[in-house]
This record gives structure tokens, C-alpha cells and sequence, in this order.
């Protein structure tokens, strides 16, 4: 099966700042890929050089088989891209600009019916008739959302489509993702909010100044580390020496131990027990995708 | 899921942008026709009371005749400008340009929807000057196929060189210069308000360089039958310079200049 979308060594410079350097990715149709990294990690430059708002300095990218640059058109016609900046018409209403949006994709009144259902499924409803001007925040990100979505493209690329959304909506809005997910629409996802990606994504690409660090099931990523940690109440107290080489954190009376194998716990009770320091309350952490990401991206 | 209907409704998308280009004008006719017709008037009212008795242009033509059809042209050539330019930058500095470079449009049907939105607005405003204008002063019709020649040519002309000043302008005020220290001298300084057979030599070869000069003079032909010029040359030099323009828009869009990083 052709590739949902393709990358090939793309490299991008800003002047002298080379914000990608040789990117390689390959997303399968029907993935729910997760796009993760720090501030400036390059995330944003790679979304707009495949949804064709920028130009690769050097290297190629493919939609569906079709190249960005050289079949822009098919290729856009496959995607819809949710961008990060909050970006609006103020002379139009929501639904002018999704019938506009899906207009320019070529499709008229026999769409209507699916944009109605992204509205509803966005909870736009209400908003329908307000200009786009007279949202707050998050509906403006909801209308976002709606006009990439509104024809119904099979590639999807959702920019932090989750910032300044709350909580309610994101749950109906992940559940609406998932469904198209399920239908067969490919999602590209870039998220800060790291167990959002973990709960959703089935593949997660790390990237770090410019670069892929990372590329891997989110399974096995979870994996990768040592894992699992012990967190311990202990109180204000000493503590022994031999502890001191696996605790990862400390929070007031909170310790917390990194553990490379379950046993380890039994080790810590005994050190804690001949110290004579009572364990006020204990609790076992799985690790999760920030400590995956902490260990390869760094803060 | 994709191409199934691109084929029956192959001109969907250009006919959006442009019916979304109308629009946009439209909701604020207030200012985008009304005002400008308002300004028009305002400059006829003003120069045909101080010099109807004094001046005769054309044999048989009163001063206030002889200004319209200039009037009319201007603000036709001022708005398709403005149309294009303004909607250009409003989008890039508010950012919701991508909403448009997202879409599979092509550097040609971008050029052609905001063209034909640039040219319905200068028929638009130059319609209504002409119709408030007969209201008052009996204006002949010698040549109408010439009076809409002169018209579409002049807003196209003025809409693609609106698409190339909101494509290079990155600010308000960049795009107020573009409007103070070219439209504006070039529009004054075109024979709206003389003809310019009436300024010193010097003076007229300076306007023979002045596009704007060809576009006043034909329109007034079609009017009147009489010009400073044949109104075939004016004709010509107006398609060449919108052939010259239009191939400079397209190279720019289809470049992705400043449109594109
Ligand atoms: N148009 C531009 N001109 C110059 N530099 C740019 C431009 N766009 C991005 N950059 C730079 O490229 C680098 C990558 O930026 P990018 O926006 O891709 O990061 P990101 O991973 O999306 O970050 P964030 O999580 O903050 O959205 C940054 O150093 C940024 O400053
Ligand atoms: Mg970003």
C-alpha cells in the first residue's frame, strides 16, 4: 500500500538556522501518528512543507504517492491540516468558512451534510451563525478543526489542535478523531500534552532540533526504559547513602526511586528498615511516555 | 474519498474564491461603494461649479460632461485596485491567507478569481458614479462597446497590480504608500481634470508614460467620439501593459513569493 505520507531526507533553512536537518518518516495509511518534541524541535516547519506553506531547501515529501511540490495538487486535495496559529476570517461566520474551506476542495451542497456533522461533532452548533470574530479562543480552535476537516480529506494533520481547549470538548473532539481514525482517515497528531499522545497514538516519532530522535510504537517505547518507579512517604529524614544512587526525584517527603527491576522494592523496604525510617505510604509509577520523552529529548 | 467529483466541478474552487472575494466587498459596501461614490460626486459638485462656465475641453462639451467620464474611470481603477490589495494583505497580516494556500487552487485560478473580484468591484463603483451622475448631466454614449472595453481593461489592469502590491507589501503602511505615492499621483496627473492638451510639452510627454493617461482618455472616447488620442492606441497600450502585469502577477504567484517561505 502506498504510504500516507512519505518524507525523504528534507532539510530547511531559515538563513543561517537550519530548522530541519534530513527528516526521514514514513506514515502508513490508517495510522495514528504521534509528532512529539520540544519548543522549536522543528514539528511546525515539517507540517507546513507537507501541507505546501512552505519549500523544502532540499529533499522530498509525498501525500498519498503524490509529491508536494511537483503535484501539489492531488496532494492538498488529500490533506487537511489543522495549523498551530490561531488564525481566523473576520468577515465570515463558522459555517461560510467551512462551506468556503470545502468549496475550494471543489465540493458544493451535496458536502453540506458532512460539514453539519463536524460542526456538531466540533459542539459548534451554537456558533454556527457567529462571526468568527466573536469567538473566544477556544471555539476559534474548534472552527480550525471544522475547516480542515470540512472536505473530508483521507490525510489529516492536527497542529497542537488541543491548546486553549477545554476539557469536555477535548474528549468528543479525540472521540470524533478516533472514529475517522477508525473509518480509515490517517491522523498526524503534534501535541504537548504527552498522555494525550500516549492514550491516542499507536506510533510516536520524537523529534530534537530538526531531527527524528525517536521512531517507534508507543508500546515499545513505554518499553524502552527501565520503567517502572517507587514512590515512598518517608518524612522528613536522612537518607542512607546506598538509596541516594537510584532516586530520581524528590518532592518534600516524597521519594521517588527509580527501579530497574521489581525486586528492587524489597531492597529499598530493607535499606528503609535498617535505617530504622517508617514508610508512611507507598506507591508503584509506571513510566510513562514524559519519562520516554524526558530520557530521549531532554528539558 | 478523493477526485470523485473534480472532474463535473472542475471550477468549483475558483468560483468560491471569487464568490468569497465578492462577498467580502460586499457586506461593506458602505465603505468599498458607497464612499467612493460619495468622493466622486463630491469632486464634481466642487470642479464643475468653479469651472463649467470658464472651461470647454472638447467642442460642444460642458467641463462638468468632460469630468465624469475622468471621475468615473478613476474610481473604477482606484477600488479594483483596492480590492485585490486590501483583501491580499488583510489576509497575510491576520494570517488567514493559508486558508487559501492549503487548497489545491493553482497560481492561475488564485489569479483569476481575485482578478475577476478586482474588476466586478471597479464596474461596481464606476456604475454607480455613472448612474447618480445622469441624474444631473445629460451624457452621451457615442461608443459603448468602447465604455466597456476601457472599463474591464482598466479594473483588470488596476486588480492584478493590486494582487502584485498585497503579494509584496507586508504591512498596512507599506500598502498606504503603494496607494499615496503611486495610485493616487499616477490617477491626479492622468487628465481626470484637463486635457491634457492643455499642459505644457514637457508636461505631455511625461503623460504619454502614464498608464492611467490611456485608460481616462479611451473611456472618455467611448463618451464623447473625441480624444486627446486615437483610442485604438489607448486600447493597445492598455492590453500591453495588462499582458505585461499579469505575466509579472503569475510569475510571482507561481514563484510563491512571499507567499510561500
Ligand atoms: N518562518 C520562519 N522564519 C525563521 N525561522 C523560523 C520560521 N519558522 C520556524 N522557524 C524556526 O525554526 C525552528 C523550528 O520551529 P518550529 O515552529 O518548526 O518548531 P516546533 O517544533 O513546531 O515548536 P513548537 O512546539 O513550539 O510549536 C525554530 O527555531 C523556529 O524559530
Ligand atoms: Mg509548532
Amino acid at each position: 500500500m502506498i504510504p500516507a505520507i512519505n518524507i525523504q531526507q528534507v532539510h530547511k533553512s531559515f538563513g543561517a538556522l537550519h530548522a530541519l536537518n534530513g527528516v526521514d518518516l514514513t506514515i502508513e495509511q490508517g495510522e495514528f501518528f504521534g509528532l512529539l518534541g520540544p519548543n522549536g524541535a522543528g514539528k511546525s516547519t515539517l507540517i507546513n512543507i507537507l501541507a505546501g506553506l512552505l519549500r523544502p531547501t532540499n529533499g522530498n515529501i509525498s501525500v498519498m504517492g503524490y509529491d508536494v511540490v511537483d503535484q501539489y495538487r492531488q496532494a492538498r486535495q488529500l490533506l487537511g491540516v489543522v495549523p498551530q496559529e490561531l488564525v481566523f476570517d473576520p468577515f465570515f461566520n463558522v459555517r461560510e468558512m467551512l462551506r468556503f474551506q470545502a468549496g475550494y476542495f471543489g465540493r458544493g451542497r451535496e458536502n453540506d451534510a458532512w460539514v453539519d456533522e463536524v460542526i456538531e461533532a466540533l459542539g459548534l452548533t451554537d456558533k454556527a451563525h457567529t462571526n468568527m470574530r466573536r469567538l473566544s479562543g477556544g471555539m476559534k480552535r474548534r472552527a480550525l478543526i471544522a475547516q480542515a476537516l470540512a472536505h473530508k480529506p483521507p490525510v489529516i494533520v492536527l497542529d497542537e489542535p488541543t491548546a486553549g481547549v477545554d476539557v469536555e470538548l477535548r474528549q468528543t473532539m479525540w472521540e470524533f478523531i478516533k472514529r475517522l481514525n477508525r473509518e480509515g482517515h490517517t491522523i498526524i497528531l503534534t501535541t504537548h500534552y504527552l498522555e494525550e499522545a500516549e492514550i491516542l497514538c499507536t506510533r510516536v516519532g520524537m523529534m530534537k532540533q530538526g531531527k527524528i530522535v525517536a521512531l517507534d510504537s508507543t508500546s515499545n517505547l513505554l518499553k524502552r526504559l527501565p520503567s517502572k518507579s517507587l514512590r515512598v512517604t518517608l518524612g522528613q529524614v536522612e537518607l542512607p547513602t546506598s538509596l541516594k544512587s537510584i532516586l530520581k526525584s524528590q518532592d518534600n517527603d516524597a521519594y521517588i526511586f527509580l527501579l530497574s527491576d521489581i525486586a528492587q522494592v524489597e531492597w529499598i523496604l530493607g535499606e528503609l528498615r535498617s535505617a530504622n525510617i517508617p514508610v508512611v505510604d507507598m506507591q508503584l509509577l509506571e513510566a510513562d511516555l514524559e519519562d520516554v520523552f524526558v530520557d530521549l529529548v531532554g528539558r | 474519498m478523493q477526485a470523485d467529483n473534480t472532474q463535473l466541478f472542475k471550477f468549483r474552487g475558483p468560483w468560491t474564491l471569487f464568490k468569497k472575494e465578492i462577498i467580502r466587498f460586499w457586506r461593506v459596501s458602505f465603505q468599498t461603494v458607497a464612499a467612493p461614490v460619495m468622493t466622486a460626486l463630491l469632486y464634481l459638485l466642487v470642479f464643475s461649479h468653479v469651472l463649467d462656465k470658464r472651461v470647454e475641453v472638447y467642442p460642444g462639451v460642458s467641463y462638468t460632461a468632460f469630468l465624469i467620464p475622468g471621475l468615473i474611470m478613476m474610481s473604477l481603477l482606484q477600488n479594483a485596485f483596492a480590492n485585490s490589495s486590501s483583501s491580499l494583505i488583510q489576509a497575510k497580516v491576520m494570517g488567514n491567507i493559508i486558508f487559501v494556500l492549503l487548497t489545491p487552487l493553482t497560481y492561475l485560478e488564485l489569479f483569476v478569481a481575485f482578478l475577476a473580484a478586482s474588476i466586478i468591484r471597479g464596474l461596481v463603483v464606476g456604475l454607480g458614479i455613472y448612474l447618480v451622475a445622469i441624474i444631473f448631466i445629460d451624457l452621451p454614449l457615442a461608443h459603448p462597446i468602447f465604455i466597456l472595453a476601457f472599463a474591464i481593461l482598466g479594473s483588470a489592469l488596476l486588480g492584478a497590480f493590486g494582487i502584485i502590491a498585497g503579494i509584496w507589501a507586508d504591512k498596512f503602511d507599506q500598502m498606504a504608500a503603494f496607494q499615496n505615492f503611486i495610485i493616487m499621483p499616477l490617477s491626479f496627473l492622468s487628465g481626470v481634470f484637463y486635457s491634457i492638451h492643455s499642459l505644457p510639452s514637457f508636461w505631455q510627454t511625461v503623460s504619454h508614460l502614464n498608464p492611467f493617461f490611456y485608460m481616462i482618455d479611451g473611456f472618455r472616447y467611448g463618451f464623447f467620439g473625441v480624444g486627446d488620442i486615437s483610442p485604438w492606441i489607448s486600447l493597445s497600450v492598455i492590453i500591453a501593459s495588462f499582458l505585461a502585469l499579469s505575466g509579472l502577477t503569475l510569475a510571482m504567484l507561481k514563484s510563491g513569493y512571499k507567499l510561500r517561505g
